[in-house]
């Protein structure tokens, strides 16, 4: 297999990488330019770190996102959730074409149709856009990607581990939260982290669910944007990225080291 | 008793996410349908009729009949609609073909990479996932300005003299849609490639194929629903994008999902943006058909 | 009627038309939509028995212990327990435990909490539980690793786990499901006979389904055949080797030559089958009439082959060597007989060498005696 790895796949994955990641590295490199000219670099600076955190819109922004985000991503898991176990457990109930299909149809729907559609729904019924509305929004789409994670999963699960827990004596309902549940606990963990992502970075379907007094930090810098780049903007981007970055480093590291460990117990296994 | 809880937690778990997607899903779409049959009012909601049952069954009837199909011809007799459509579903064409393009040799190399680095790979893949959409697409602004890096680097190398204007071009948009997909085109193109047992090459190599040959007959055919799934998860979304359009390709751009948002939030036009959603929507039926198609039959065979 | 086989049997509830059958399946049918699993099946398993359901894949054998389980129920018939009926209990509520051919044990729990799941269930005091899986954790000698996780221990380990949970709560019954299809040759030998003696140790009942007649032949009292969702046979595995009771079955287990003809002559108990062009003398013909059409069976190692003609014999018939195949403990000898047919003859290598070597395209006599096959008409 090495032997086969040419020049030309490692060519093709240095490329690849370089153009995933150079934007945002010039990007983080320019959050520290002293120069208001965002291209042009005129010495290292902290000073739009410090006029980020004076600036209390953006502060309220960011609270704003993330509690919407902690909210609609612990709904969005549990809804979530449910469905994957709607459609792996029961094959057959009625309407579960229609069912299967409004959740897989919100991974490819346009933004710009979901935030219409759903902004029309809250009008309609008289709800004020704001906080509340928002937070429905983003239950709605992310719990649909949940489902999608979640289901991977429990396609894999082997049933006859709850088989085998119902033959020791244990009732379904103890079964579930006995055996299925912590087995496909890390699918439901990454399933809440994909949500909380999508919720913090949606822009269209929050332009649409929010009122005044919830604004969320995509939709200002989307605004600041609109009026021409800024150092500061660049400032907020690092420190998200920083975040994700910190978050998925410890993340991966950590499911390492249990690699490693289950290795390391696998090959004890198998000397005895 | 007991198997009356065990029924009611049954149906709890299909009915309550069932519900929840009838509600915020299904339902809306329907709002959506119905308001792009109505007029535009100077009013909140900006539109008649108003469906109400306030005044009886009678007058919801007459109000029926205030419905009309005048947003959908006046779709049809501005071009500036229909080059809307156009133009999204050609940008969208040809960014997914440029995703593939790109994608493909980056999922091959890391399907035949040492299988120790390859998780390490596949995260380096995902991790631009969980950094901001906007984030990234803002990047970009700073790299294709005229006074933006890449035409710093690329006068400053001597290879042009004139700055290059990329951005507010279709070429910018094609850029982003291509960077701010990938990810979508190379996970399943690695997932399909990496499945692939490389023996066949071998033994393609073997009867008598050339390195190239043994490609096209053998490594693409058997990748082939890993391209499809692929670039409809580039096209579908790329064909409504709006954030893209909106911050790379300028004012001079047209793209269905930035004509919407305008006549929406600017023009305050919530019938004829309903009306463009409708069409979109039907637009992307086909495709996302497709789509669902490829998810259950993964489903299957994953069972 | 003459024992078959060099056993004696001191257990053998079913000779006794006295003794209460402990399982029964009555007339049970399960389809699943079109296909039909089990067909009207009728068994009766005894107590203390160790039972083998023995049939290839998709025969309808797993789906006979998961209905006994409580994962299936069946469409129609009966299955009782004890003279219990068993429908409508759920699993949980069952008194059978069942070893799962993937094992099934918990991912997310030590190997302790494994085997303690099911008496928790119980409402066992939390002293006994312990005292219990301490015992159960000797039983199968792996006290030492009763805080692992099933993934560090090794496929043995993880099989002696899986029993260990099965049988901790006591059931009256044990089911087992290709208990040692997941192992390797050697660990599976060892394996076969610590099963029966923990079977015999705890005095319960085993149901094992496997598709290795090796396997059934070692451990079971009782082998029943299933083919396509019904019995073809229930018997000790000496009666089914050595008198089979239809083609399918001897043909199923083990290695045999048949010889399809009928019966040309009687006198008394023996009679005279003709297949072909040859003439075989039998014992074994019972009450079957002249012109039935039957097939004549047997053994290879019961029919001795050399190279000179045998002076005495019931059936001395010759032919030329086909094929040879050496197996180290014995070799299989291929002898085309005169009207074509082939038949397979092996000899056991006492001896280093022999005096009398064959070789291919060699002529060579082949005999037997006139009790050493069967004659079926199924």
């Amino acid at each position: 297999m090495n032997a086969s790895w040419s020049r030309f796949n490692i060519s093709a994955i240095v490329l690849g990488f370089a153009f995933l990641y150079l934007p945002i590295v010039l990007l983080v490199i320019f959050s520290f330019n002293e120069s208001k000219l965002v291209t042009v670099w005129g010495g290292f600076s902290t000073k739009w770190y410090v006029s980020l955190f004076h600036n209390q819109g953006l502060m309220d922004a960011a609270w704003v996102t993330i509690r919407v985000g902690l909210i609609s991503a612990t709904l969005a898991t549990v809804l979530g959730t449910l469905a994957a176990l709607a459609l792996t457990r029961y094959t057959r109930f009625r309407g579960r074409v229609l069912f299967s299909g409004m959740v897989f149809a919100p991974l490819v729907m346009p933004e710009v149709i979901t935030g219409l559609s759903l902004l029309l729904l809250f009008v309609a019924v008289g709800l004020d856009r704001g906080f509340f509305t928002l937070t429905l929004a983003h239950v709605t789409f992310s719990m649909c990607f949940v489902a999608v994670v979640v289901q991977s999963r429990l396609v894999t699960f082997d049933r006859s581990l709850e088989e085998a827990a119902m033959d020791l004596g244990a009732p379904p309902v103890k079964t579930f939260f006995q055996i299925t549940l912590p087995v496909i606990l890390p699918a439901i963990i990454s399933g809440w982290m994909l949500a909380f992502t999508l919720s913090i970075d949606d822009l269209v379907i929050s332009s649409f669910a929010s009122g005044p007094g919830a604004t969320t930090l995509p939709m200002k810098i989307y605004s600041q944007v609109r009026l021409g780049v800024t150092p500061e903007i660049n400032a907020a981007c690092t420190i998200l990225i920083g975040i994700v970055a910190v978050g998925v480093i410890a993340a991966s590291l950590v499911n390492k080291r249990r690699e490693v460990q289950r290795l390391r117990d696998e090959q004890a296994a198998q000397r005895g | 008793m007991k198997g009356l809880v065990a029924a009611v937690t049954n149906r709890l778990v299909i009915l309550v996410p069932y519900v929840w997607l009838l509600v915020f899903f299904l339902v809306p779409f329907l709002i959506v349908f119905k308001i792009s049959l109505s007029t535009t009012a100077i009013a909140m909601p900006p539109y008649t009729p108003v469906l109400t049952l306030q005044d009886g069954l009678s007058a919801l009837w007459a109000q029926f009949g205030e419905f009309s199909f005048d947003n959908y011809l006046w779709l049809t007799e501005d071009p500036l609609y229909f080059n809307a459509y156009l133009s999204s579903v050609v940008i969208a064409g040809i960014s997914t073909f440029l995703t593939l393009l790109v994608g493909y040799p980056i999922a091959y190399g890391m399907a035949r990479a040492p299988a120790t680095i390859r998780p390490t790979l596949l995260m380096l893949v995902i991790l631009p996932f969980w950094t901001s959409f906007l984030i990234r697409v803002y990047a970009w602004i700073g790299i294709l300005k005229p006074e933006g890096l890449l035409n710093q680097v690329l006068l400053a190398t001597g290879i042009i003299d004139q700055p290059l204007v990329i951005l507010n071009t279709h070429s910018a948009i094609f850029i982003g849609i291509v960077y701010s997909y990938l990810p979508f085109m190379i996970l399943p193109l690695y997932s399909a490639l990496e499945k692939m047992d490389f023996s066949l090459i071998e033994a393609a190599q073997d009867l008598g194929c050339t390195p190239v040959g043994a490609f096209w007959k053998v490594t693409f055919p058997l990748s082939l629903p890993g391209v499809i799934a692929g670039c409809l998860l580039v096209f579908i979304p790329a064909v409504g994008e709006f954030v893209i359009p909106d911050l790379l390709g300028g004012s001079q751009t047209l793209m269905i999902g930035k004509t919407l948002w305008n006549e929406f939030f600017a023009n305050r036009d919530w019938p004829v943006s309903s009306a463009v959603a409708v069409i979109l929507l039907l637009l992307l039926v086909v495709p996302i058909m497709f789509f669902q198609q490829a998810q259950a039959r993964a489903q299957e065979e994953g069972r | 009627m003459k024992s078959l086989g060099n056993i004696r049997r001191e257990f053998a509830p079913w000779n006794n038309p006295d003794a209460k059958p402990y399982i029964q399946f009555k007339n049970v049918t399960k389809q699943f939509g079109d296909f039909t699993a089990v067909n009207n099946l009728s068994l009766s398993i005894y107590e203390r028995e160790f039972f083998a359901l023995l049939g290839a894949s998709g025969c309808g054998k797993s789906t006979l212990l998961r209905m006994l389980a409580g994962f299936e129920e069946p469409t129609s018939g009966q299955i009782l327990l004890d003279g219990q009926d068993l429908r409508g209990i759920p699993p949980y509520r069952r008194p059978v435990n069942m070893m799962f051919q993937s094992y099934a044990l918990f991912p997310h729990m030590t190997v302790e909490q494994n085997i303690a799941f099911g008496l928790k269930q119980d409402g066992m005091a939390k002293a006994d539980i312990e005292k219990r899986v301490a015992e159960m954790l000797k039983l199968v000698k792996l006290s030492q690793f009763a805080k692992r996780k099933p993934h560090q221990l090794s496929g043995g380990q993880r099989q002696r786990v899986a029993l260990a949970r099965a049988v901790a709560k006591r059931p009256k019954v044990l089911l087992l499901d290709e208990p040692l299809g997941a192992l390797d040759k050697k660990l599976r030998e060892e394996t076969q006979f610590e099963l029966m003696d923990l079977q015999q140790t705890l005095g319960l009942t085993f149901v094992v389904v496997t598709h290795d007649q090796e396997e059934a032949m070692t451990m079971a009292d009782r082998i029943a055949i299933i083919d396509k969702g019904e019995v073809m046979q229930v018997a000790t595995p000496a009666e089914v080797y050595e008198a089979p009771g239809s083609r399918f079955v001897a043909d199923f287990v083990g290695n045999i030559n048949t010889f399809e003809g009928k019966v040309a002559d009687r006198n008394g108990a023996g009679a005279t089958i003709s297949s072909a062009d040859l003439l075989i003398r039998t014992s074994n013909a019972g009450e079957i009439p002249v012109g039935t059409e039957v097939a004549f069976a047997i053994r290879p190692e019961k029919i001795k082959v050399s190279s000179k003609r045998p002076e005495t014999g019931d059936n001395v018939m010759e032919g030329e060597v086909y094929d040879i195949a050496y197996l180290g403990d014995m070799t299989i000898f291929h002898v085309k007989l005169g009207d074509g047919q082939v038949v397979k003859a092996s000899s056991l290598n006492a001896t280093r060498a022999t005096d009398d070597p064959l070789s291919w395209d060699d002529k060579a006599w082949i005999s037997f005696r006139q009790d050493a096959g069967v004659v079926l008409t199924r």
